[in-house]
């Protein structure tokens, strides 16, 4: 086993070296191909895992592959956890990655730095899997710091450019600030556990509910209120959450596969992963889970809002994937942890389409991105557009649809959830769906349908991608239609996640659900009687309306509440608060500490002061050495050396 | 083990030796002295493993001891061994030294059988400060050390070299004439310059104050610690590649050693009583030079600022033992802190060391510093570019790399003592990647504006040879200190329970 699992996670981890290494020998097609050799094998081996999981039901592997270091007692150690929850999320990294690589062949065609694109990506299949296969805090933080890295690197990838190279080091310090609170959180588990261990940890968990701990004062804290919030502050930042969600917009600034892999489908869902994964632990606060709740609540309705106004085709499917996130997370908050993971799970299906699909059109488009410049497509890229409106499909959650499954089960998870803040994020994400649909088909629309594209020229040379850029597409729009009918029963309501997830049997919202759950059929007949679908169903309709139909109310709502649309369009001034407050703020402290501090008090005030008074004998020294410097350094190691070596050699 | 063979001898003196051939071999064949002075180097390092092969990791006792009497009259001692604190310390001076010697390949023009002579006598009176256990060889040791560094920079320095000597100098020496007054008094209390006597001599509370707070600045000033800190940036600045290397990889780490050599097991109470004072120092250096780290415009000070802060940790690691110790919600953590502050001194060796070099690369092509007269170094030198990045991530703390590995470590122990320890610590996770990725992304990344960018050459092999070889050692740290934390485990075990006995 555990040399099956040591090919799956290095096989793209060669692949990178090789191509990224010896990418003069290797060319470009050396490049695609070992890299995507190395993710095929991974993929392969990642169904055999799962298939050995879930259809042979094979017992939890957990091992060390070595020991880091041990200190103090502390051992810390690289090794597998291999479950259901491991299984089902390699394959889906596996798998997306996979489709990434094959269309990247097409979509970098005409690229500069081909090979270190295909390195990077191989390089960010490996970190990613490391960091589902771990089995301890350390190594979980070894992949979350690489996957980051990747991400700084392709979010860069265009180095040339200024957006680009400004909005890589953003997602990296905003990443740092989310994982500022990780680590804290990991130190906190080394201290009152005393190893960084999952199993072990874990178990220690109900022993420690009720520890109360001292940080400021005479206030005491509920250990575990401590622990996941901290914890949950790096997933805020990985899973580009309000306020830390700032640096995923800006990402889009990479290339479209990466998009599609890193910034939609795997790496960001890391915090919906993590926090699923410390379920034994974030049960026991009820604190944190409300926190988490009314984060991805507020995550998912008010970044929804914003996509309603981008015109970038990019962006829109960004602030998707963030009102998205948002919904995964908040469904962690309403102790529904499966149903945030069958969420992730369609989601990075889905979402890896619309992001390829609006690759595609890029592409058509020449690299224009602007979807105002564009309609009419679905006369030129027939497949690209069938795809695209079976993803946007999913993704309102229309009903049959993967992502109908996975959302209806989350509004209905935090509707029965009893816990504070359940009552906000309920409103909030059943408004979402609104949103949701609106952005969707405001895009599709004004992508794919009516007249266009405005340019001649893009209009006169628009057709359909090569095989390599569609045949991924086909291949996710597959599962993005069908896999949530086929897994709701399991991954929900059966006992797939049983002895992964921890739930406090209070908090079950999920086995509430289950009582009434006989099947996918009955679910979509009571959920399309529900209040989501008919917001689903008019979302699409105004989108319709104003996009398609009658675009001049579009034009005349948008002057009518101007302030609503300044404020979406502003992002509600977060990047501009953040960027003063933060950015500018540090270097102006910085400046002062600087020129206040080290130049003024300690230099001027302190040293050269005190050196004024010595200034006579700084002069004598000057004199000293001036000419004779060396003389006089050679005549003291020459006594030095004299004396010791006629020592050690009399 | 090969007890006979006096290999921590030959270590000291086999560069010294040598470089003092390389010195008289004179410049008039240069690549006589350079080859000759690159097979000492090597000969050393070479010799230098067998310390570690022949270490015992399972014993505290000093080892490959030599023991003679140098000046009977005052009990005087040719002392020399090392235990698991010292050894890594030697192996990371004798391995930097090959780095700074093939650095300075073509590079030094002016009087190169000097410059190669003087790094080799420092290697080995760095060497013998490391090695040496009777304080008075020590502190010869310790002030030779002076010379060869100030050669280095005044020779071979930049416009600014004799300000930026003078005040290295002067902060030096200040210091260690307070060392030498505190060592003068243990020996009149013990009557042996023995530094393991004066671990086992009892002391009052005030001789102790008094005795620490005299090693206190001879080391504060090496390390540096904030406030005397202001020398390194201008030494720094002024310095040639290969003393800016030497300078942050090695020199400041006898700081770090001093303290765990002489201030903590000599005066245990009194670091016990000044722990919070040195750990308000260590976490101001921590936070408050890496604000000032983030406004730098030149990129030695800049990574010369980000040194000090990176040092913070060593001795945040060091002196939160009490408070772990007396915390009862902490099982350990005493060691954790310990190692994990040695750690970071050895890959802050390589890290830095890197880091300078790198900019050494740039500075041999352009002549300058300023951040701002680069910009899209990538799309001319794009393996420069790689390795840069490297180790800016390495300096940033990415998992993986040996940066990550000490500051994991003292962020982890330093909870132990007090959350808000932690928490000023690890803001270092963030301003650290601010202040190094920023830098990267005004030299490396963006479109090439300027004309003399444009014109740079990528590193030849020598270049990539120095700086290959450091990401290897920054990468196996990183993924693999195991190794590195056996051989100083028992040394440091034994160092904090010698710490939880009082002396008074």
């Amino acid at each position: 086993m555990q040399s099956i699992l040591l090919t799956l996670v290095l096989a793209p981890l060669f692949g990178a070296v090789v191509a990224g290494l010896w990418r003069n020998q290797v060319g470009r097609s050396g490049a695609h191909w070992v890299t995507i050799i190395g993710v095929g094998i991974s993929f392969v081996l990642s169904l055999y895992v799962l298939k050995l999981y879930v259809v042979d039901g094979q017992p939890i592997y957990n091992e060390a592959v070595y020991t880091w270091m041990v200190s103090d007692g502390l051992r810390f150690e690289i090794g597998f956890l291999i479950d259901n929850l491991t299984a089902m999320m390699m394959a889906v990294v596996t798998f997306v990655s996979l489709m990434v690589h094959i269309y990247t062949v097409g979509y970098m065609h005409d690229e500069d730095g081909y090979e270190r694109f295909f390195s990077y990506i191989a390089l960010f299949t490996f970190s990613m899997l490391m960091l589902v296969t771990a089995n301890n805090f350390l190594q979980l933080f070894f992949g979350w710091e690489a996957v980051g890295l990747v991400s700084y690197l392709l979010i860069g990838f265009y180095f040339k450019k200024e957006s680009a190279i400004f909005a890589n080091m953003k997602a990296f310090l905003v990443n740092r600030v989310g994982d500022f609170g990780f680590i804290l959180g990991i130190a906190a588990i080394a201290m009152y556990f005393n190893s960084l261990d999952y199993a072990e940890v874990f178990s220690k968990a109900g022993s420690m509910a009720d520890t109360q701990i001292h940080i400021w004062g005479d206030t005491s804290w509920s250990l575990m209120t401590v622990i996941c919030v901290l914890l949950f502050i790096g997933a805020m930042g990985k899973s580009a959450q309000m306020p830390l969600h700032i640096w995923l917009p800006d990402s889009m600034e990479g290339p479209t596969p990466i998009s599609a892999l890193i910034h939609a489908a795997t790496m960001v869902t890391a915090g919906i992963f993590m926090v699923s994964r410390m379920s034994p632990l974030f049960e026991l606060s009820e604190t944190a889970l409300s926190f988490v709740l009314i984060v991805g609540a507020t995550t998912a309705f008010f970044t929804g809002l914003i996509g309603i106004v981008q015109n970038d085709i990019k962006r829109v499917v960004a602030y998707s994937t963030l009102s998205q996130l948002g919904y995964m997370i908040a469904a962690l908050g309403a102790s529904a942890y499966a149903a945030g993971l069958f969420h992730l799970m369609t989601h990075a299906f889905f979402k890896a389409l619309l992001f390829l699909a609006a690759g595609s059109v890029i592409i058509g488009m020449h690299h224009d991105q602007d979807i105002r410049n564009m309609g009419g497509i679905r006369k030129y890229m027939k497949i690209t557009w069938i795809t695209s409106l079976l993803g946007t499909l999913a993704l309102i959650g229309f009903p049959f649809f993967s992502g109908f499954f996975s959302k209806d089960a989350i509004i209905e998870a935090v509707g029965h959830a009893d816990r504070f803040g359940a009552h906000y994020a309920h409103w909030l994400l059943v408004a979402g769906v609104f949103v949701t649909a609106l952005y969707s088909f405001r895009l599709y629309f004004l992508v794919f349908e009516g007249k266009g594209p405005r340019d001649e020229h893009a209009k006169a040379h628009i057709h359909e991608s090569p095989w390599v850029i569609t045949v991924p597409l086909v291949l996710l729009a597959i599962p993005s239609v069908f896999i949530g009918w086929f897994t709701i029963g399991p991954m929900l309501f059966g006992d797939f996640f049983k002895g992964v997830l921890y739930v406090a049997p209070q908090n079950d919202v999920l086995s509430q659900l289950g009582a009434h759950f006989h099947g996918p059929l009955e679910f979509v007949k009571h959920g399309v009687q529900g209040l989501p679908f008919i917001l689903a169903m008019s979302g699409l309709l105004v989108a319709f309306v104003l996009f398609l139909l009658k675009p001049k109310w579009a034009f005349d709502l948008r002057v009518r509440f101007d302030w609503l649309y300044t404020m979406l369009d502003k992002k509600y001034w977060m990047d501009e608060i953040f960027q003063t407050v933060f950015a500018k703020g540090s270097v102006l402290l910085g400046t002062v500490l600087w020129k206040g501090g080290d130049q003024f008090l300690i230099d001027g005030v302190a040293v050269n002061g005190s050196a004024h008074s010595v200034g006579a004998l700084a002069g004598v020294m000057r004199r000293l050495q001036n000419g004779l410097l060396s003389t006089y350094a050679i005549v003291m190691i020459v006594g030095l050396l004299g004396l010791l070596g006629w020592f050690v050699f009399k | 083990m090969s007890a006979d063979l006096p290999i921590l001898s030959i270590v000291i003196w086999l560069p010294i030796i040598g470089g003092l051939l390389v010195l008289g071999s004179g410049d008039k064949a240069p690549n006589v002295s350079r080859w000759l002075a690159l097979f000492v180097a090597v000969a050393t390092f070479v010799l230098s493993i067998l310390l570690w092969t022949g270490f015992d990791s399972s014993t505290a006792e000093m080892q490959f001891v030599e023991k003679a009497a140098w000046i009977p009259a005052y009990h005087i001692n040719y002392h020399l061994g090392i235990d698991g604190i010292s050894m890594p310390l030697i192996l990371l001076t004798t391995f930097v030294t090959i780095l700074v010697v093939i650095a300075g390949w073509e590079v030094i023009q002016y009087k190169p059988s000097s410059y190669m002579a003087s790094f080799l006598i420092m290697e080995g009176v760095m060497v013998g400060v490391f090695a040496a256990l009777d304080s008075m060889l020590f502190y010869v040791f310790w002030e030779a050390m002076l010379l060869p560094m100030f050669l280095i920079i005044g020779v071979w320095g930049g416009p600014n070299r004799v300000y930026a000597t003078i005040k290295f100098f002067l902060y030096t020496f200040f210091g260690s004439v307070f060392m030498l007054v505190a060592l003068i008094y243990l020996y009149f209390q013990s009557g042996s310059m023995g530094i393991l006597d004066y671990h086992t001599l009892k002391l009052g509370m005030t001789e102790q104050i008094l005795i620490f707070l005299a090693f206190f600045v001879a080391f504060a000033v090496k390390v540096p610690m904030f406030p005397v800190h202001t020398w390194l940036p201008d030494a720094h600045v002024e310095a040639p590649t290969g003393g800016s290397v030497i300078l942050a990889a090695i020199m400041l780490k006898i700081g770090g050693y001093g303290f765990l050599r002489f201030s903590m097991p000599i005066t245990p109470d009194a670091s016990h009583q000044l722990d919070l004072f040195i750990i308000t120092l260590s976490l101001i250096a921590v936070v408050y030079i890496g604000y000032v780290a983030l406004v730098q415009s030149d990129m030695k000070k800049l990574i010369a600022y980000s040194s000090i802060s990176h040092m913070g940790f060593v001795t945040l690691g060091f002196f939160i033992v009490f408070m772990i110790a007396s915390n009862e919600n902490a099982e350990t953590g005493a060691i954790l802190g310990m190692e994990g502050g040695m750690v970071q001194m050895i890959s802050h060796g390589f890290i830095s060391a890197a880091m300078f070099l790198c900019v050494g690369v740039l500075y041999d092509r352009m002549h300058s510093r300023e951040i701002s007269d680069y910009g899209g170094v990538v799309n001319v030198m794009p393996w420069f570019a790689a390795f840069m990045v490297f180790f800016a991530m390495a300096n940033a703390g990415l998992p993986g790399t040996s940066g990550f590995v000490g500051e994991f470590m003292v962020i982890l122990a330093s909870f132990r003592a007090n959350f808000w320890f932690a928490f000023l610590a690890a803001i270092t996770l963030i301003i650290g990647a601010a202040y190094t990725l920023w830098m990267v992304k005004r030299v490396v990344f963006g479109d090439v504006t300027k004309e003399s960018v444009a014109g740079l050459d990528d590193i030849n092999a020598r270049e990539a040879l120095v700086l290959g070889s450091l990401a290897v050692m920054v990468l196996v740290l990183g993924l693999w200190p195991a190794p590195l934390i056996e051989v100083m485990d028992a040394s440091i075990k034994n160092l904090v329970e010698h710490l939880a006995v009082t002396k008074l």
